[in-house]
């Protein structure tokens, strides 16, 4: 087990050190940044001054090095709109992103598993045509056009939950129910696919035939088995919801991580930008970790060699 | 009568199939008293598993079972709740399965799946159980039964998982073991000790064994009774001297000339092969199964269902309506048709 946690830990290492090439590399596909700083009508000892200034004048290879020996230090650089260190902002709006992602992705799992179990158990069942339909219109709809129909039914017609906002739980429902019903679709299918295979192997005949009740059968015997694909897929999942989060937060106008990169790309705030790309894959990294942890634990062939 | 375990009359199968049902078991009868180990022989496909499953009431979830009477220890286990029949299924009776391989759950220790089977159905601290678990584990034949217990499946060969499913089965000290063909998946070396070891525990425990196989010359050694099935019916039982000394129905005789007999098979002589295929048994078939491979076939063959009949005097029952000619002439008509 340790052993197989420390390669994992080595390769999310080499991941996010990719990651942060990639990110900081971005920079300069979008242009000259020190053009973009300027400005338009900028004259050109302005565009030298800040390009000195910001050390743009360096190569690109000891850039990299020098913000990448700042970041592991804390220091992602000033913003340039904000005009304050990028690692407070990041920090600040850090964990209600978090916050949304838990509700979202719980919401989701909460309800793709039971779901998945009981369209696997019923197949073809009312259960089952339920559950396909759920995942096909999940599937279907773009985020943002769920999330605005969630705002005009509950929040305009309804006045059941308030639009906008993060001042209350309340304000997490609907935003939540947006992202996470993203996830549900695929995690739904997987687990359903899942049991039905696992529900039809030798080892669950072997169970029944020991006389087991049928929800040890169902919980102990079938699940734990079906799920652990379900784990690698929710992980990834969670990755696409955060990307989704950007959407979701401009549209509840929830002050996290989202928020903010549609406020950086908007203000064309580069370290913000490369800042919060960067924190945002390093968060999936670790989810991808964790989930690795999860699956070892889950099961035995790849803990034990 | 306290020392019948297992009876099973009329027992029938049947299952949903794109083309209708089949009628995969058809009246089954044979029963089995404590001591005595029954084997069930037959090609495959002629529903001898599906006779094993039923009799659990493990059946493919769209399988259904009737039969006149199907009783355990000599209450009814056929009609009965769902939670009467796990109360005795791997409790009074228990099943070895034919992969081992597969049969063991990935995710949990061996000792957790041993464990699991005694205190579904008995009051007993997991320590004991462990205890027993340990202890059946060395009389199944695994040394260092302790670290085993810790270990799970897939650091398991075969031939040791399926000492541990025999290991697993005698748990709770059943009264009666179903084995279908326990050793189809092992290497042949450990196939016979596999079996040896069946027989060995059914005398120590005073069970009753039902064995479904395919290796004709171990059910001569250990078989109390034979019951030969063919295409969903038993076409011949006897005890195992009646069945194999004299065999009275030409697929009983066409499957023990498939066998070579050290000593006897000359070398580079051809085995007997029995030509032909096995019916399908969606629908109705009319008269005897085997009409169509048999090299004795007359037309009263077909014309009505052959009843299972017993020779004078003795238990050794037959489905043949040529029976007793074709034994009085030797099996001997083959060559003049021929």
């Amino acid at each position: 087990m340790a052993i197989y946690a420390l390669k994992r830990f080595g390769v999310a290492i080499l991941v996010a050190l990719t990651v942060s090439m990639i990110t900081f590399s971005m920079v300069y596909i979008s242009g000259d940044p020190a053009i973009t700083i300027a400005g338009e009508g900028a004259r050109i000892e302005d565009i030298e001054n800040i390009r000195r200034y910001y050390g743009f004048d360096r190569p690109i290879i000891v850039q990299y090095f020098d913000w990448l020996w700042h970041a592991v230090q804390g220091d992602l650089g000033r913003s340039y709109g904000l005009r304050q260190p990028v690692a407070d902002v990041i920090f600040e709006r850090l964990p209600t992103t978090m916050l949304l992602g838990a509700c979202a992705i719980t919401f989701g799992l909460t309800l793709a598993i039971p779901l998945g179990v009981l369209a696997a158990v019923k197949p073809n069942s009312i259960f089952d045509r339920a559950a396909l339909t759920l995942a096909v219109v999940g599937q279907a709809m773009p985020t943002f056009w769920f999330g605005l129909t969630l705002i005009l039914v509950f929040g305009v017609m309804l006045r059941w939950l308030p639009i906008t906002g993060q001042d209350s739980w309340w304000n997490f429902v609907m935003p939540a129910v947006a992202l996470g019903y993203n996830v549900a679709p695929a995690v739904m299918r997987l687990t359903r696919a899942g049991m039905l295979e696992v529900l039809g192997s030798d080892y669950i005949r072997t169970a029944r035939a020991k006389g087991l009740r049928p929800m040890t059968v169902l919980f102990k015997h079938a699940l734990r088995n079906a799920v652990i694909p379900v784990v690698a897929l929710a992980a990834v999942q969670f990755g696409f919801m955060l990307g989704g989060s950007i959407v979701i937060e401009t549209i509840f106008q929830i002050n996290g991580l989202g928020y903010l990169a549609w406020e950086s790309i908007q203000r064309k705030d580069l370290p913000m930008m490369q800042a919060i790309v960067l924190i945002l894959s390093i968060i999936y990294v670790v989810i991808t970790f964790l989930a690795d942890m999860l699956n070892a634990f889950l099961d035995p062939r790849i803990r034990v060699t | 009568m306290s020392d019948r375990i297992l009876t099973v009359e009329g027992l029938e199968v049947s299952l949903p199939v794109p083309t209708g049902t089949l009628n995969a078991v058809q009246g089954v009868s044979f029963h089995v008293d404590r001591g005595e180990t029954v084997c069930i022989v037959g090609e495959s496909g002629c529903g001898k598993s599906l006779t094993a499953l039923a009799i659990m009431d493990l059946l493919p979830k769209r399988g259904r079972r009737v039969a006149r009477e199907l009783s355990l220890l000599g209450d009814p286990i056929v009609g009965v709740p769902e939670a009467t029949m796990s109360d005795l299924r791997g409790n009074r009776m228990a099943m070895i399965f034919q992969e081992p391989m597969t049969s063991l759950n990935p995710a949990y220790t061996i000792g957790n799946q041993l464990e699991e089977a005694l205190l579904r159905h008995r009051k007993v601290p997991r320590a004991k159980a462990r205890e027993r678990a340990v202890h059946l584990l060395e009389r199944v034949g695994i040394t260092a039964a302790d670290q085993r217990l810790r270990q799970y499946p897939h650091q398991l060969s075969g031939g040791l998982r399926q000492r541990v499913m025999i290991a697993m089965a005698l748990m709770t000290g059943p009264d009666l073991i179903i084995a279908d063909e326990p050793t189809t998946a092992l290497d042949v070396t450990i196939q016979a000790q596999i079996l040896h070891l069946l027989a060995e525990l059914q005398r120590e425990f005073h069970m009753g064994l039902v064995l479904i196989t395919h290796d004709l010359g171990v059910v001569a050694r250990i078989a109390t009774r034979v019951v030969v099935m063919y295409a969903g019916q038993v076409v011949e039982t006897g005890t195992a001297t009646e069945v194999f000394g004299a065999p009275r129905h030409p697929y009983t005789r066409g499957l023990l000339d498939c066998i070579p007999i050290p000593g006897k098979t000359k070398r580079g002589e051809r085995l007997g092969t029995i030509p032909g295929m096995v019916p399908s048994l969606v629908g109705h078939i009319q008269g005897c199964h085997f009409a169509g491979r048999c090299p004795f076939t007359i037309d009263a063959c077909t014309e009505a269902d052959v009843p299972l009949t017993a020779a004078a005097g003795s238990a050794h029952e037959v489905r043949c309506i040529r029976a007793d000619e074709l034994m009085r002439s030797g099996f001997q008509i083959v060559e003049s048709v021929a």
